[in-house]
C-alpha cells in the first residue's frame, strides 16, 4: 500500500518497511533541538548521558538576552550542559543567534527526509523542508538527547494540493488563515502541502504556513521537496539527506484543493483562530495601540520587506507601538543590509534583537489590561501577551504595518487608490 | 472504574490558559497552582484530588509548555475530550495524566456531574447511568507510561537521568 511522506519519513527512522495510521513507532531522532526553557529548574532534569552530542543543538531564544534573573540562570545552566557533553551545534547570545525554527531554516538544520524534534509547538515549521518535525514536551527531549529516540503516534494525512499563484499583497499567513478559515482544527492528522502551485511559495511563505500549522492542531505537516527546496538545502550544508515523495498511490484522510489565486487577507478576532477568522473588510477600523511584527512564523526577511514597503515615507500613529523582532540575527542583518530597519525604524518602529520576545509575552513588548494589539506572531490566545483581559488580532505583516499607520485595523494602501478612483 | 466530579470545558482550549506563559520560568508548584486562572480564578484551590476534566475538541492545543504536569499535580484522575491535541497527547504520557479520546464527552458531561470511566471496557457516562460512550482505547505501550509516571521514571531506572533531587 502506498505511503504519504510522513509515513514513509517516520517508517525509515523506525527501521521498517513501512507504516500505517494507529502505529505507535520508536524512532531514532536526528537531531534533538534544546531551546531556553528547557533549562530551567521546572524543566530540566540532571542528565547521565548523551546518545549522540552530534544529534543534539543548543538554542536560547525564548529569552534572549536574558531579561530577568531566572533566564540569565537557565541559560547557565544550558551552557554547563553545551560544555560537559562538548556540543557543537550552539547558538547562544551573539552572532548566530535566532529563534530555533529560524535558525534551523537558515543554518539547514532540518534535513529533507529526517527526525527533528524541540520543545516548542511550532517546530513544525522544519516540516517546510520534508523534515518529520514536531514539537514534543521537556520529557520527550530528555529521552530524546538522552537515548536518541522517540515515539510517534502515526496519524492519518490530510494533503493539500495547491495550484495558481496568491494574488499582489496576500501573504502566507493569509493562506493559513484561509485554510483555518476553511476547515478548522486537523486534530489527530498530518497535513501533507504540494502540488503545482508550490512553486511559487518562496522558503520563506512555506515556513510561514508549515510553523502555523501547530495553530491547525495537527501533529507533522510536511511539504512535498521540490528544486527550490534542493537548492536552499544545498546552499546551506553540506550533510548528506534523502528527501521522500508521496507514494502515487498513498492512502490521504482527504485531498483538500487549494487555488492561492482565491485566497484573500484575512484577520483572526481576539482569543483563538479556528473557528473566529474574518475578512480583512469586516476587521478594518478597530482601533490598536500596538503592532507586533515578529516570531518563528513571521520574523522573516519577507515579513520585514512586507513591512518596508507598507512603512516607506510613511509614519506610525500617534499612540501606536510598532515592535519588529526579526526571527534571527542572520534576518536582521540582511534587513539592515538591504535598508528595511532603517525604513522600519524612520517610520517609528521599535526593532528589537531576534528573541520570541513578546509573542509568547517573556518580553519586550506585552500588552496591559483592555490594550489591543495586532500581530502576525504566531498566537492570539487571551493572556498570550500579557494581561488577559489585551484583545490580540492576528493578520500578514503588511496588515500589521498598514494597521500601524492608520492607528487601527486597515488593509494595504494601494498605491495612486485617489488617483484611479 | 475511575469516578470523579466533573470540571467541564469547551473546545480548543489552549495550554495558554491552563498553563499562563507568566510562570513559565517559575516552579512546578507555582505552574500548578496558576491552573486556569484567567478564565476560572480560584480553580486550582476548588480543584479536589480525583476530580475529571473534560472538554470538547481539539483539548490543549498550542505551546509545547507542561501544562499536563499541572493538571496531573492536581490530582486529576482522567481527562476525558472529544479530541486531544497531538503534543499535549504526548505531554499527557510524557507526565503520566490519565487523558483519552471520548468523542461526545464535551457535549454529555455537565459541570459538578459525578462520571464514570472504565478503561476494561473503554466507556464513559454519568455515574449514576443512562448513556455511555465509547473512548478510543489507547494503545497499551502509552498506558503504561501514562499510568506509570510518565518518562522520567523510566530513564530514571535506565540510568539515563539521575533520580529527582
Amino acid at each position: 500500500m502506498g505511503q504519504t511522506i510522513i509515513e514513509k519519513i517516520l517508517a525509515r527512522a523506525a527501521g521498517r518497511d513501512s507504516v500505517t495510521p494507529g502505529d505507535i513507532v520508536d524512532v531514532a531522532v536526528d537531531l534533538a533541538v534544546l531551546i531556553d526553557t528547557n533549562f530551567y529548574p521546572a524543566a530540566w532534569r540532571e542528565v547521565l548521558k548523551v546518545a549522540a552530542p552530534e544529534k543534539v543543538a543548543v538554542i536560547f531564544d525564548h529569552r534572549t538576552p536574558a531579561p530577568d534573573n531566572r533566564a540569565a540562570e537557565a541559560h547557565r545552566v544550558g551552557r554547563a550542559f553545551v560544555e560537559t557533553y562538548g556540543i557543537e551545534r550552539v547558538h547562544d547570545v551573539g552572532r548566530d543567534m535566532g529563534i530555533a525554527h529560524a535558525v534551523i531554516a537558515e543554518r539547514g538544520y532540518g534535513l529533507p527526509g529526517s527526525v527533528l524534534v524541540c520543545d516548542d509547538s511550532h517546530t513544525c515549521a522544519a516540516g517546510a523542508f520534508n523534515c518529520a518535525a514536531m514539537g514534543v514536551g521537556e520529557p520527550d527531549m530528555i529521552q530524546s538527547v538522552t537515548t536518541g529516540r522517540t515515539w510517534f503516534r502515526v496519524a492519518p494525512t490530510i494533503r493539500y494540493e495547491l495550484t495558481g499563484i496568491l494574488p499582489e499583497g496576500v501573504a502566507a499567513k493569509d493562506l493559513f488563515l484561509w485554510i483555518a478559515g476553511l476547515y478548522g482544527a486537523h486534530t489527530g492528522h498530518n497535513i501533507e502541502v504540494g502540488g503545482p502551485g508550490l512553486a511559487s511559495l518562496g522558503m520563506d511563505a512555506r515556513r510561514t504556513f508549515a510553523t502555523m500549522a501547530a495553530e491547525l492542531g495537527s501533529d507533522f505537516c510536511t511539504f512535498e521537496a521540490d528544486q527550490r527546496l534542493l537548492d536552499f538545502m544545498r546552499a546551506r550544508t553540506d550533510r548528506p539527506f534523502t528527501p521522500q515523495s508521496p507514494d502515487p498511490d498513498a492512502t490521504y484522510a482527504e485531498l483538500r484543493r487549494i487555488d492561492l489565486g482565491a485566497v484573500r487577507p484575512r484577520v483572526a478576532l481576539p482569543h483563538s483562530i479556528l473557528g473566529n477568522t474574518a475578512s480583512l473588510q469586516e476587521a478594518v477600523g478597530e482601533p490598536i495601540q500596538q503592532a507586533f511584527i515578529g516570531s518563528c512564523a513571521n520574523g522573516t526577511l519577507d515579513d520585514l520587506r512586507m513591512a518596508a514597503e507598507v512603512l516607506e515615507g510613511r509614519l506610525v500613529a500617534p499612540g501606536v507601538r510598532l515592535i519588529v523582532t526579526p526571527s534571527s540575527q542572520a534576518v536582521y542583518r540582511e534587513a539592515l543590509r538591504l535598508g528595511y530597519i532603517a525604513t522600519l525604524m524612520e517610520a517609528g518602529a521599535v526593532v528589537t534583537n531576534a528573541t520570541c520576545g513578546a509573542c509568547c509575552g517573556a518580553h519586550m513588548g506585552l500588552l496591559s489590561a483592555g490594550e489591543t494589539c495586532i500581530t502576525s506572531s504566531t498566537r492570539n490566545f487571551r493572556g498570550r501577551m500579557g494581561d488577559p483581559s489585551a484583545r490580540i488580532f492576528m493578520a500578514s505583516s503588511a496588515v500589521v504595518a498598514a494597521s500601524a499607520v492608520a492607528g487601527r485595523i486597515a488593509g494595504v494602501p494601494v498605491p495612486n487608490a485617489e488617483a484611479t478612483a | 472504574m475511575i469516578t470523579g466530579r466533573v470540571w467541564s470545558f469547551g473546545d480548543h482550549i489552549n495550554t495558554d490558559l491552563i498553563m499562563p506563559g507568566w510562570v513559565y520560568d517559575q516552579s512546578e508548584e507555582a505552574q500548578t497552582k496558576a491552573t486556569f486562572s484567567a478564565v476560572r480564578p480560584g480553580f486550582a484551590d476548588a480543584f479536589t484530588p480525583g476530580d475529571i476534566i473534560t472538554g470538547g475538541l481539539n483539548f490543549g492545543t498550542g505551546s509545547s509548555r507542561p501544562a499536563a504536569r499541572s493538571l496531573r499535580n492536581l490530582g486529576c484522575a482522567c481527562l476525558l475530550a472529544d479530541s486531544i491535541n497531538g503534543i499535549f497527547l504526548r505531554n499527557c504520557v510524557s507526565f503520566g495524566l490519565l487523558a483519552v479520546e471520548c468523542p461526545g464527552i464535551g457535549a454529555l458531561a455537565q459541570e459538578g456531574m459525578d462520571l464514570s470511566v472504565d478503561l476494561e471496557t473503554w466507556q464513559a457516562g454519568p455515574a449514576e447511568g443512562g448513556n455511555r460512550l465509547a473512548i478510543r482505547p489507547v494503545p497499551e505501550s502509552l498506558l503504561k507510561i501514562m499510568q506509570g509516571g510518565g518518562i522520567f521514571p523510566v530513564l530514571e531506572r535506565s540510568g539515563h537521568i539521575a533520580p529527582a533531587g
